[in-house]
């Protein structure tokens, strides 16, 4: 995308990596509960941040098919990791979350509402790739009729401070889903870290009004071309660097004629139907109610969790489910993500952060299903 | 129970309480009931549309509207046919007089009678089936004149089953043809036996000019829709009304999708030519 498609804002700016520790506290002071990178559990999670020395400064990983592993990088960068196991859709449409509740009144109706909005989230760290799965999130729940609740409760006002990814992994092909490894538009201010022979730098661009009143309170100076130029070719670079790639040409088109392909059964050999690859999916959205009342009758709320297309219970109908066997449940998320959600939503469902290859037990890749569906249908 | 105090504002997501003013028993297992709000809360519903019905603490599922009465373009009034088929449903046939349900809506497309305007009119219901165009039923007779013929083909599984029973045989008595079948005879039925595209050959109407609308069992309104195309309906004029597992009515929990439609938006009510391909494919 043209860089000259943005409205102008400042010149970028560059910033020592210790200003990370004054940005973390100017978003705390302005109120935001700064959500963003964070080493947990072998994993790097996305979590509150207290302070920037929460940021994992050195931690690399490797990733490959059914593979996640922590490494110590040599150097500090904070943002030298590819995706983990959680997104930001852990923070904006959270694992369980209460809809609503409501409260019996003496006349026996029911009286009640949804909860009211209680922070601001500025997110930190946010990939490109992933800033595409947060506007995928936006056009599937804010872009029909009625905008879910839940989601705009979390997702109104955000900051968003994007990072550019200058070190792709094993299982990214954020490049040819065209998300990535760069942005130009999306964020309140764009990050792109530089880390190499002792220097350890921030080149950074503000994408709106906010985002540069946040900028011109830290210890920033110019960025000079040199420098500027330096971080666009170590993006450039990366685009090259993926570790997988995903086929061109129409996906809806192939998933469509591929329908009855004998290539499911063969995945369906493979697959657990577990359904890590929903719950790590940055953009699958899928969710079932669960009611709850108290003892008495007279309080009811209503929680709910995320469901995936991989449960069997999920297409249940009074009579039985209509996708009972894994093929079916394999090729109804496959076709989703990468073919109908373009006539549902507009765009793919995908984004290539590569998370759902990372992290399936079974090691199956969507990069190569598609592949061998492809071959199965031309031969 | 994991209950946290917070601040509640009203929004989408929230069921506005009605109260049951009505309850009368279709069948063994089927209630028609009456909901009440005289604030009218919510919008106009179309006939062919659905609400999200919410047993408070039991859960939330969709039902159409069996009667559409609209003031002033808000809902006071909504009726309701239930068939209790799991906990939810039991929980809605069971409320009694006084009793509080939860209502959001409307949701989904309505049947498209403006295009059956001057037009001969088809409607073939199955089972609960019959509900969801009952609205239809009502807006044609109350219209009469602007249509050519009009059958009704009505099957139930057996005689017991058979709800509205006093509705069709006021509605045979008010300009339109009305056939029931059913799958088994008990007791002293002495009507047609056989699925319902078997009552197709004694309707009267052109195919050529009919609008067709099929409201049933998904296996019941493909054959239905596809013996109408044999007898000479356009595939673009059969319209029919789809069911799979909904859980918010609105497009956010993801439930209802067969191929590319999200049922609960792009339907319940769509253009059989738009889904035939669809509905063939196993398991979609
Ligand atoms: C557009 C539309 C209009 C409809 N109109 C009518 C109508 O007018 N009248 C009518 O009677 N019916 C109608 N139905 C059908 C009605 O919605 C279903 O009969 C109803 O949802 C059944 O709910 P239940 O809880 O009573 O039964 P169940 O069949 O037990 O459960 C229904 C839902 O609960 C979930 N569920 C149940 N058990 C489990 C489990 N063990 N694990 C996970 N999930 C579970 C399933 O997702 C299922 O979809 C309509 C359906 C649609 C889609
Ligand atoms: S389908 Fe896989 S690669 Fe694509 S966005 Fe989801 S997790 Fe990432
Ligand atoms: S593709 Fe992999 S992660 Fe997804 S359900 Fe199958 S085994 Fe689990």
């Amino acid at each position: 995308m043209a860089s000259g498609t943005r409205p102008r804002t400042p010149p970028p700016a560059l910033l020592d990596a210790t200003a990370l520790e004054a940005l973390v506290d100017a978003l705390r002071a302005r109120g935001f509960t700064v959500m963003g990178p964070t080493v947990r559990d072998g994993a790097v999670v996305i979590a509150e941040l207290t302070s920037a020395a929460d940021l994992p400064y050195g931690v690399g990983v490797d990733t490959d098919a059914g593979r996640y592993r922590l490494r110590a990088r040599d150097d500090r960068a904070a943002f030298g990791h590819s995706a983990g196991p959680q997104s930001w859709k852990n923070v904006l449409h959270p694992p369980r979350a209460l809809v609503w509740s409501a409260d019996r009144t003496p006349d026996g109706s029911m009286a009640g509402g949804e909860p009211a909005r209680e922070r601001r989230y500025a997110l930190l760290g946010v990939r490109p790739c992933d800033l595409a799965a947060i506007k995928v999130l936006d056009r599937v729940l804010t872009g029909g009729r009625q905008a879910d609740p839940v989601y705009t409760g979390r997702r109104d006002g955000n900051l968003i401070i994007a990072v550019e990814c200058t070190e792709p992994g094993a299982v990214c092909f954020c490049s040819s889903m065209g998300t990535g490894p760069g942005t130009d538009d999306g964020f309140d201010l764009a990050l792109t870290e530089l880390v190499d022979g002792g220097e350890h730098l921030f080149v950074v661009r503000a994408g709106t009004g906010e985002g540069a009143e946040i900028l011109a309170g830290l210890p920033a100076r110019p960025a000079d071309e040199g420098i500027v130029e330096r971080a666009r070719e170590a993006v450039g670079a990366a685009a090259g660097r993926m570790g997988r790639t995903m086929r061109p040409g129409s996906l809806p088109d192939l998933l469509a004629e591929a329908r009855g392909s004998p290539h499911w059964d063969d995945v369906a050999a493979r697959c657990l139907t577990c359904g890590n690859c929903t719950m790590v999916c940055p953009t699958c959205f899928c969710t079932t109610p669960e009611d709850v009342t108290d003892l008495t009758g007279d309080h009811a709320e209503r929680w709910r969790r995320w469901d995936s297309c991989f449960d069997l219970d999920f297409s249940y109908l009074h009579g039985g489910s209509v996708r009972t066997s894994g093929r079916a449940r394999y090729r109804q998320w496959l076709t989703h993500k990468l073919g109908t959600w373009h006539e549902q939503f507009g765009s793919s469902g995908c984004v290539g952060c590569g998370r759902c290859i990372a992290w399936c037990p079974a090691g199956i890749d969507l990069t190569r299903e598609i592949d061998a569906l492809a071959a199965a249908g031309a031969g | 129970m994991d209950t946290v105090a917070h601040a509640v504002v009203p929004g989408p997501a929230f069921p506005v309480p009605y109260r049951v003013v009505a309850r009368r028993a279709e069948t063994a297992d089927t209630v028609t009931m009456e909901l009440a709000n005289d604030d009218g809360p919510l919008d106009a519903f179309a006939p062919g549309q659905f609400a999200m019905l919410t047993a408070y603490g039991i859960g939330e599922v969709p039902i159409s509207l069996s009667a559409v009465a609209v003031a002033g373009g808000r809902t006071r009034r909504l009726v309701h046919t239930v068939r209790a088929v799991g906990a939810v449903t039991r929980a809605l046939c069971g409320a009694a007089p006084g009793a509080v349900i939860g209502v959001r809506g409307p949701y989904g497309t309505a049947w498209d009678l403006a295009a059956a305007a001057g037009r001969d009119v088809v409607i073939v219901a199955g089972g609960i089936g019959l509900a969801p165009v009952r609205p239809l039923v009502h807006a044609v007779l109350a219209d009469r004149s602007r249509f050519g013929d009009v059958a009704l083909l009505v099957g139930a599984r057996t005689p017991a089953d058979l709800v509205f029973r006093d509705d069709l045989r006021r509605w045979a008595g008010a300009g339109a043809q009305v056939a029931v079948t059913v799958d088994r005879p008990a007791g002293d039925w002495d009507g047609h036996v056989g699925v319902v595209p078997s009552l197709l050959p004694q309707a009267r109407f052109d195919a050529g000019h009919a609008v067709a609308f099929v409201c049933g069992p998904e296996i019941m309104m493909r054959f239905t829709a596809e013996a109408l195309i044999r007898a000479g309906v356009a595939p673009a004029r059969v319209q029919i009304s789809l069911e799979r597992s909904m859980r918010c009515g609105c497009g956010w929990c993801g439930h209802c999708q067969l191929g590319p439609l999200l049922v609960c938006r792009d339907g319940p009510v769509v253009a059989y030519e738009r889904v035939a391909h669809l509905l063939t494919v196993r398991e979609l």
